[in-house]
């Protein structure tokens, strides 16, 4: 049973004078209690706008939301903004990627973490003081009763980013959303995170939704990945399967352009060719079409559908199949 | 390496003052951003250096051109002392050293078309030839359309403006490259053809790279030596396909061991070890060995009261620990500290 399910989600970006842009465009997925989820993309492929969207926290003003968002079987996209609001950081949260401009900086970290405490638990402040420290220390967070007196500015990066993580974990959210959490930080920093993350899944069965760019993060932490670009699913599968079989020319570009610790070096590295920026509408074709090695005619007449089952594909011309012994 | 280094530091220091006070400012401590290099790098090779930010690794590339200035210790170029020469003579010399930034998007001055970024490095040292000729063959070296040249900064993508600033660095025909962190703000896609391009014109033009950056596996791919640097320091140097084959430093193996793979096989089957804190900071350095205060595999003798100095462990590789040997032969273990809060204070030397 999945706890989020969204079907068909499309994100419009309209203003005047100018083109719509289709931000995301009938995006499918579904995030099941303890269960790690990754949206896989470069800038701009719609990874960010979907969580934003699954929090119900894009503007109103010139964006239309599409499909359906169910969280445990409520609909999010009609659902009144009150209700959204008691949902939004009691059963779900969202961690953002850039910590010091997710925080507010005049105000102490103690006042960011006890807020949600107060709102959403009815706690005293003085219960909910008690908590924010236990929250801190058990992300990590060295003296906690200190750093809660402390602003923003006076926390390093990664002990920044681990305050917003108590924050989004002070009501136990039984969804929470990671939109490139580590991204900002050094790896060792980013190693700490991620075993929280991990420790914080396996524990509390919390289903996790993982947005980043890096395939080694994914590769770590996600049961199931799923790869977007310029708005849409181009391949989904269980990590085993993505990385040992990659089926789409991007995802199989993507991974053949990051050198690699573990191999031998002196091999060279090959580009996927052109820009994200080179993409044709999905109307059109297929968007991918442009930087692709496997183009056939097909591609630039009609765009092709993700088919296939636990390994969906989006492609006319994907690439072979390699036996997969798991 | 040939015989004779292109690139020679000795003793580099790096200090910055930290001032309080509002009219009589005072010097109230030191950031000791590079504190005490040694490096070689030889004719034709890459040498990369690696660190964590506020690791003093970008300053340090700085120091080299005399962008900032050293506190202490010689820069010898080519056989010339770069501290020593005048600010006319360092000018000069700059036309053989020149500097790829990390920021394609800042590092270009967006009212300045193309044609005028890579001209303004000839005119600035006397080139008499034909400018616009040159500049078509500079675009065409860095695989722009000649077409590029009368557009602007904004009209490309962050990895076309990358290979703009590559075009200017190499406008001059320079030795030396430093590249500050080349590739970091580009998207994963588009990494791959400027590390590409970079080490297509090592070849081409017989160029000296220092690479600066954080991302470990790049710097592998990209380097011929490796210069591992914790809080202002150099803590391990090593050819590269050694490096991860066995690092040596505590800090090396956490680091290397920190740097996900995409492979989950190979991701499985890892052993993590996990650092515990932040990195203290470049103004408070830990006496002793500066890594101590986070190291795993910290002994309770000398770690904290004896500065290690880089010693050669093996031959070609480096390293400035008390205990590498043992640590090496698996005689001292990596305390299991994943996920102790209660682990060391930040900065706060261990008492």
């Amino acid at each position: 049973m999945s706890l989020l399910k969204v079907e068909e989600l499309s994100v419009v970006f309209r203003q005047r004078g100018r083109e719509d842009v289709r931000a995301v465009d009938g995006v499918s997925f579904s995030v099941a209690p303890g269960e790690t989820v990754g949206l896989v993309g470069e800038s701009g492929c719609g990874k960010s706008v979907t969580s934003l969207a699954v929090m119900g926290l894009l503007p109103r003003r010139g964006v239309l939301v599409e499909g359906s968002i169910a969280f445990d079987g409520t609909e999010l996209l009609t659902l009144p903004a009150d209700k959204l609001r008691t949902l939004r950081g009691r059963d779900m949260a969202i961690v953002f990627q850039d910590p010091m401009s997710s925080l507010n900086p005049v105000v102490p970290i103690g006042v960011q973490v006890t807020e949600v405490l107060v709102r959403h638990r009815g706690l005293s402040s003085g219960e909910a003081r008690a908590e924010a420290a236990e929250l801190l220390r058990r992300v990590g967070i060295p003296d906690p009763a200190r750093r809660l007196r402390e602003y923003p500015h006076q926390l390093s990066g990664g002990m920044r980013q681990r305050a917003l993580i108590a924050a989004a974990l002070a009501c136990s959210p039984r969804l929470l959303i990671a939109d490139e959490p580590t991204t900002a930080l050094d790896v060792t920093i980013q190693a700490q995170i991620l075993e929280l993350l991990k420790g914080l899944v396996a524990d509390t069965g919390t289903a996790l939704v993982l947005i980043t760019h890096d395939l080694g993060v994914v590769a770590g932490m996600c049961d199931t990945v799923h790869v977007m670009y310029s708005g849409r699913i181009v391949e989904r599968a269980s990590r085993h399967e993505l990385f040992a079989s990659p089926r789409h020319p991007y995802t199989a570009g993507l991974l053949a352009s990051v050198p690699r610790l573990d191999r031998p070096r002196g091999e060279r590295l090959e580009p996927i060719q052109g820009s994200p920026r080179d993409t044709l509408p999905w109307s059109r074709g297929c968007a991918f079409a442009p930087r692709c090695r496997n183009r056939v005619d097909e591609c630039a007449r009609a765009a092709p559908e993700l088919h296939g089952g636990s390994h969906s594909l989006r492609c006319f011309n994907p690439i072979e199949a390699k036996a997969v012994n798991r | 390496m040939s015989s004779e280094p292109l690139l020679s530091i000795r003793g580099l220091k790096v200090h910055f003052p930290v001032k309080k006070g509002v009219l009589l400012q005072r010097v109230v401590g030191q950031v000791r951003a590079v504190d005490g290099v040694d490096l070689d790098v030889g004719q034709g090779m890459t040498y990369g250096l690696v660190g964590e930010s506020g690791c003093g690794k970008s300053t340090l590339g700085k120091a080299v051109l005399r962008l900032v200035e050293p506190t202490a210790g010689t820069v010898v170029f080519d056989g010339v002392d770069v501290g020593a020469q005048s600010p006319e003579q360092t000018r000069l010399l700059r036309r053989h050293m020149q500097m790829v930034f990390q920021d394609p998007f800042a590092s270009l001055d967006p009212r300045q078309s193309v044609e005028s970024v890579l001209t303004e490095p000839l005119r600035t040292h006397g080139f008499t030839g034909d400018g616009s000729k040159r500049v078509r063959e500079l675009l065409d070296i860095v695989g722009l359309p000649a077409g590029a040249a009368r557009r602007y900064p904004h009209e490309f993508s962050g990895g076309q403006r990358q290979r703009v600033g590559i075009a200017r660095a190499i406008a001059l025909n320079p030795r030396l490259i430093i590249a500050d962190e080349p590739v970091s703000a580009l998207d994963v896609s588009i990494q791959a053809q400027i590390v590409n391009l970079l080490e297509d014109l090592q070849e081409q033009l017989g160029l000296t790279y220092v690479v600066v950056a954080h991302d470990l596996a790049v710097v592998r791919h990209v380097s011929d030596v490796i210069g591992v640097m914790y809080l202002g320091a150099l803590v391990e140097e090593s050819p590269s396909d050694e490096l991860y084959a066995e690092p040596l430093h505590p800090y090396t193996i956490a680091l290397m061991s920190a740097i996900p793979i995409p492979d989950p096989e190979v991701e499985e089957r890892r052993q993590r070890i996990l650092l515990t804190g932040d990195l203290p900071s470049p103004v408070n350095i830990p006496p002793g060995c500066r890594f101590h205060t986070r190291c795993p595999f910290r002994q309770p003798t000398r770690c904290a009261d004896e500065e290690p100095g880089l010693r050669e462990a093996r031959p070609g590789r480096k390293v400035a620990c008390h205990w590498v040997e043992e640590i090496a032969a698996g005689r001292i273990r990596a305390a299991a500290s994943a996920h102790d809060p209660t682990a060391t204070e930040v900065g706060v030397p261990v008492t």
